[in-house]
């Protein structure tokens, strides 16, 4: 099990990096893809497989196919290294020192309470979830679900294109 | 034997460490993008975690919440990219000073 969770969390780290590392959009999608398929067999591992097949459908399967399908549309060049704005290499090195810091000290602090897994087989399933998301959660699931209407209409009017109003200009000229 | 709640923890702050430091040094849009969805699955991976050592269902339920704002995060930002590339012809974030001064 520990061996299985030190492949699959080096699998996420690894793809993460070269995600981020990767100077073509498309090689750092593909490596995110990696990384969701490498969370998802960790989900797998946590008694949650109705997460881990959600995360394949919609991480790996309707988001990624929406960024690959926009990367290939916009035809992007490479990235060019940072120029203008020098302070940010500073700003983003603080940055990742002090999270991993923090990252370590949750670990000690963690270790030491030592949580150990509890024998509840019924959680995660999506028997479970869907009671707990259509009793006692249903207000934040409405909410999403708003969310969800408010997100097709914003994306529709993003990225349509906007007509030239040809109409009222005469009406200004006049 | 399972690995304990620490390791799952501390993979989850290294992803998010991962996603924030590429939030500060990628100068794609796109790039951008799919840092912040690094960061979310780190948080998500949290969660699951603490929904497993503890036995409740509720942080499972999260996870399913934050994949739909990612989702909707996704049609939304990209959309904002399109258009952005259409008015620019790049997607560096560095010429986006529009609203500069």
């Amino acid at each position: 099990m520990t061996v299985i969770f030190i492949l699959l969390a080096g699998l996420a780290i690894g793809c993460a990096v070269s995600c981020v590392y990767q100077k073509n959009a498309l090689y750092s999608a593909i490596s995110l893809v990696g990384t969701f398929i490498a969370l998802a067999s960790i989900y797998l591992t946590l008694m949650a497989p109705f997460i881990a097949i959600a995360q394949i459908l919609v991480y790996a399967g309707a988001i990624m196919v929406l960024v690959i399908f926009v990367i290939l549309l916009l035809n992007l060049d490479e990235e060019y290294k940072l120029s203008r704005m020098r302070y940010l290499y500073y700003i983003g090195a603080l940055l990742g020192i002090g999270l991993l810091v923090q990252t370590f000290f949750i670990f000690n602090t963690v270790k030491k309470s030592s949580a150990t897994a509890v024998r509840n087989t019924t959680a995660g399933n999506a028997e479970s979830i869907g009671m707990a998301m259509y009793t006692e959660y249903l207000l934040p699931v409405e909410i999403v679900g708003i969310l969800l209407l408010m997100g097709i209409v914003g994306a529709m009017i993003m990225a349509r294109r906007l007509r030239e109003p040809k109409d009222l200009r005469v009406e200004e000229k006049e | 034997m399972q690995p304990g709640l620490e390791s799952y923890l501390a993979l989850s702050g290294i992803l998010f460490t991962i996603g924030a430091v590429g939030v500060v040094f990628k100068r794609n849009a796109i790039g951008l993008f799919m840092s912040i969805e690094i960061m979310l699955n780190a948080v998500n991976l949290s969660f699951v975690a603490f929904a497993r050592f503890y036995g409740d269902t509720t942080g499972q339920l999260f996870v399913f919440i934050v994949m739909s704002v990612a989702a909707v995060e996704a049609a939304v930002g990209l959309g904002i990219i399109i258009t952005y590339f259409r008015n620019k012809s790049s997607v560096d974030v560095d010429e986006a000073s529009l609203m500069k001064n």
